[in-house]
């Protein structure tokens, strides 16, 4: 019997995924992108399966896309958006666990403004858990779009030099990525503001630090912006954003610095004239809206893998 | 084209060590030769008569009251007193009113400095807005502008954490932060050091410990973050002994000192005298002896002045009430000249060894510098006077005192700014 790679039965992280692990999930994800465009999506694939969408911190962008994936592949799909206000979150999270193996949910996608609550989750519910994005500690399914993107463009993933630029230290989506292009074979490069990038961040495998975007950028196949949050202000870590902008911003001359043809990604929402400028976001190497469309399709692959993991095959 | 050759000078450079009779010749502006033998046809010589000559003094750490607080000093008084002292190159805090937060204030105070046509201005940009110690200040748009380094002035920054980010931050600009050292919520209301004498006198106390309080916290923060820190005014041998430990571990830390902490101690503050009145406050006479041997063994890396003008208004009040801080433009070269060092070694404190610290070009005889200049004659002693000083403010600690070490002629870019009264 060929050994076949084995499927998690929760997506909680990339870190510690092979590439074994990994290459499934894009290459389903890739069929299932096709399969989209042409309208053609298999709408049996989940049909009878309930997928409950637990948000504890808004994302329309996410949820949606979930909620898509979810409705494409015939699953039953229900969103909850959980008020974050509570003060004893710990409690309320096993409380809503045990409502949920009552529904008798088949996937919970869980987005947590807390690092590790997803995994919580998965250790009290019956349900296959999809990490959705929890706290600054990792979304999945975002460095597995991001992937998806790349390979598609390149028609590899591997050997190639990816700049991480700006709020890193605070980014999810930074973590999840640096696991999965290092488990690959990619060189990673970090660059923001010392405030915003911890000197640890180079212990995270093949991953060189910058503080200095022109030289970050210099050579680089793909640039990954990321959102700046406005909080980074208030807390003394960022001065201003014009001062950001000044610095960390991507831009048409630093942009010029990566290797002709370089892809322009960022997980979005944007601050235009913040972390990138208008003309770069809106360019011809910009891939920010064909992210969102293998979004869809990456959620269709983890949601049907993950479902399939759970039956006796 | 204009020429000038000094001839009969005692030539010290302490950037490069020379310290011997010379020639230096001067066209347009800059210095063009040292020891050439030829005078020029049509060049102005000066006779030093044996004075010397050396690099106009940079001083690192000079409070103007431009903008804001123009009545106790602006910025055209400041330069007066500024080369009536042989100073060229001042560093100014950027504590003003408004501070110096924003690009286009840092581009003022320079061209503030060029309109004199006596000095050079290099300011310091604020750590935060408004020196108020709360949210980060644009450090890179003013390093842009010109600001030399970074400090809230007279105000400590008093959260651990914020010190530790704004320190972080300023490393990817590598920019220099100033701290002043006293922990502030031991220092808050004092006025004096704690001791048998401000007991006597009754005054509010800040334990001189809360300098190397600060300073032992900053220290570790600079190790952490990698960022290159500088103490303003150590005045305390607690505090110079931390710091000196720290250099001989590699941390990226430098300090000065002003004269009134090597050449004053708590007992001129006498019976209540404000001009005696400074932040950090004067210290206890072994504290004074640390600081002279910190100058010495090279712990301490730049006198400034820490010129800090005021009015009568200002001083004329209750010891505790009075604004602290006293001028020292004029007396920075005389009591730094006291202080017991060689005259090179303390010319080097006053010019290339500050210059180098804030990364500016200036306080050296090189060949195609600038020729800012300052004629002096070690062996002539004057009398300070508070009332007849240049400039406007007048509340000099050394009021009275004799101070050997005078200066005959001051040039910026080879201009005469300052001459000597009885010289031609």
């Amino acid at each position: 019997m060929p050994e076949r790679p084995s499927v998690p039965r929760h997506l909680l992280g990339i870190e510690g995924l092979t590439a074994g692990q990994i290459t499934p999930f894009l290459d389903l994800a890739e069929s299932y992108a096709l399969l989209s465009r042409s309208r053609s999506a298999p709408r049996e694939a989940l049909r009878g399966r309930t997928v409950i969408n637990l948000f504890f911190e808004d994302s329309t962008r996410t949820r949606t896309s979930f909620e898509l994936a979810g409705k494409r592949l015939g699953a039953d799909v229900i969103n909850m958006t959980v008020a974050t206000s509570s003060v004893n979150k710990g409690e309320t999270l096993l409380d809503t666990a045990s409502t949920l193996n009552a529904m008798r949910c088949d996937l919970l996608v869980v987005r947590h403004g807390q690092s590790g609550a997803p995994a919580l989750l998965s250790q009290k519910v019956e349900a296959s858990v999809v990490n959705a994005g929890d706290g600054t500690h990792e979304h999945p399914t975002q460095a597995l779009l991001d992937a998806l993107t790349i390979r598609r463009h390149f028609g590899r993933l591997e050997g190639l030099t990816i700049a991480i630029c700006g709020d890193v230290g605070h980014s999810r989506v930074a973590r999840s990525n640096i696991h999965l292009l290092t488990a690959l074979g990619n060189s990673v490069r970090l660059v923001g503001p010392p405030t915003l990038l911890p000197a640890a961040m180079a212990e995270l495998g093949n991953v060189t630090l910058y503080s200095d975007m022109d030289e970050a950028l210099r050579g680089a196949d793909v640039v990954m912006s990321l959102r700046l949050q406005k909080e980074r202000m208030g807390a003394g870590l960022v001065p201003s954003s014009r001062e950001y902008f000044r610095f960390f911003g991507l831009d048409r001359r630093r942009l010029a610095l990566a290797n002709p043809g370089a892809l322009v990604m960022h997980p979005g929402p944007m601050n235009r004239g913040v972390e990138i400028a208008s003309d770069v976001a809106d360019s011809d190497q910009s891939v920010i809206a064909e992210q969102v469309e293998m979004g869809v399709a990456v959620r269709m692959a983890v949601l049907d893998r993950l479902s399939r993991a759970r039956m006796p095959l | 084209m204009t020429i000038t050759v000094f001839e009969n000078v005692r030539l010290i450079d302490p950037a490069s060590g020379r310290d011997g009779v010379g020639r230096l010749t001067v066209e347009d502006g800059r210095i063009a030769a040292i020891d050439s033998p030829e005078t020029p046809e049509g060049a102005c010589v000066i006779d030093g008569q044996g004075a010397v000559l050396c690099p106009g003094l940079v001083d690192m750490r000079v409070a103007l009251g431009e903008p804001g607080f123009e009545y106790r000093e602006s910025v055209k008084s400041g330069a007066r007193a500024a080369v009536a002292g042989g100073i060229t190159t001042m560093a100014v805090l950027p504590n003003t009113s408004p501070a110096i937060d924003n690009p286009a204030l840092v581009h003022l105070l320079k061209v503030r400095g060029e309109e004199t046509g006596m000095v050079s201005i290099h300011p310091y940009g604020a750590l935060t807005r408004g020196c108020e110690g709360g949210d980060m200040a644009e450090l890179g748009l003013l390093q842009d502008a010109g600001a030399v380094a970074f400090t809230d002035g007279t105000r400590a920054i008093a959260d651990a954490k914020q010190m530790r980010n704004l320190l972080s931050y300023s490393r990817f600009l590598d920019a220099l932060v100033v701290q002043h050292p006293e922990e502030p919520s031991l220092a808050k209301g004092a006025c004096a050091t704690a001791s048998a004498l401000a007991v006597r006198l009754g005054l509010p106390q800040v334990p001189a410990a809360a300098e190397a309080i600060m300073i032992a916290r900053d220290l570790r923060l600079a190790d952490m973050t990698g960022a290159r820190l500088h103490f303003a005014h150590v005045s305390t041998a607690e505090g110079l002994d931390l710091i000196r430990s720290a250099k001989a571990r590699g941390i990226k830390v430098t300090c000065d000192t002003a004269p009134p902490y090597f050449a004053m101690t708590e007992e001129d503050i006498g019976d209540f005298r404000t001009y005696a009145k400074f932040s950090p406050p004067l210290r206890s006479e072994s504290d004074r002896a640390a600081v002279c041997a910190a100058l010495a063994d090279g712990t301490i890396d730049a006198v400034a002045s820490d010129h800090a003008p005021a009015d009568a208004d200002d001083k004329r009040l209750p010891f505790a009430q009075a604004r602290a801080g006293g001028t020292g433009l004029v007396t920075l070269l005389g009591v730094t000249l006291g202080a017991g060092l060689p005259l090179i070694e303390a010319l080097r404190l006053v010019t290339c060894a500050p210059a180098s610290l804030l990364r500016i070009s200036a306080g050296t005889l090189a060949v195609g510098q600038d020729a800012d200049l300052c004629l002096f004659d070690p062996e002539a002693i004057w009398e300070v006077r508070a009332g007849e000083l240049p400039g406007r403010a007048q509340n000099t600690p050394f009021d009275g005192q004799k101070l050997k070490g005078r200066v005959l002629r001051t040039f910026r870019r080879g201009v005469e700014v300052f001459t000597a009264e009885g010289l031609a």
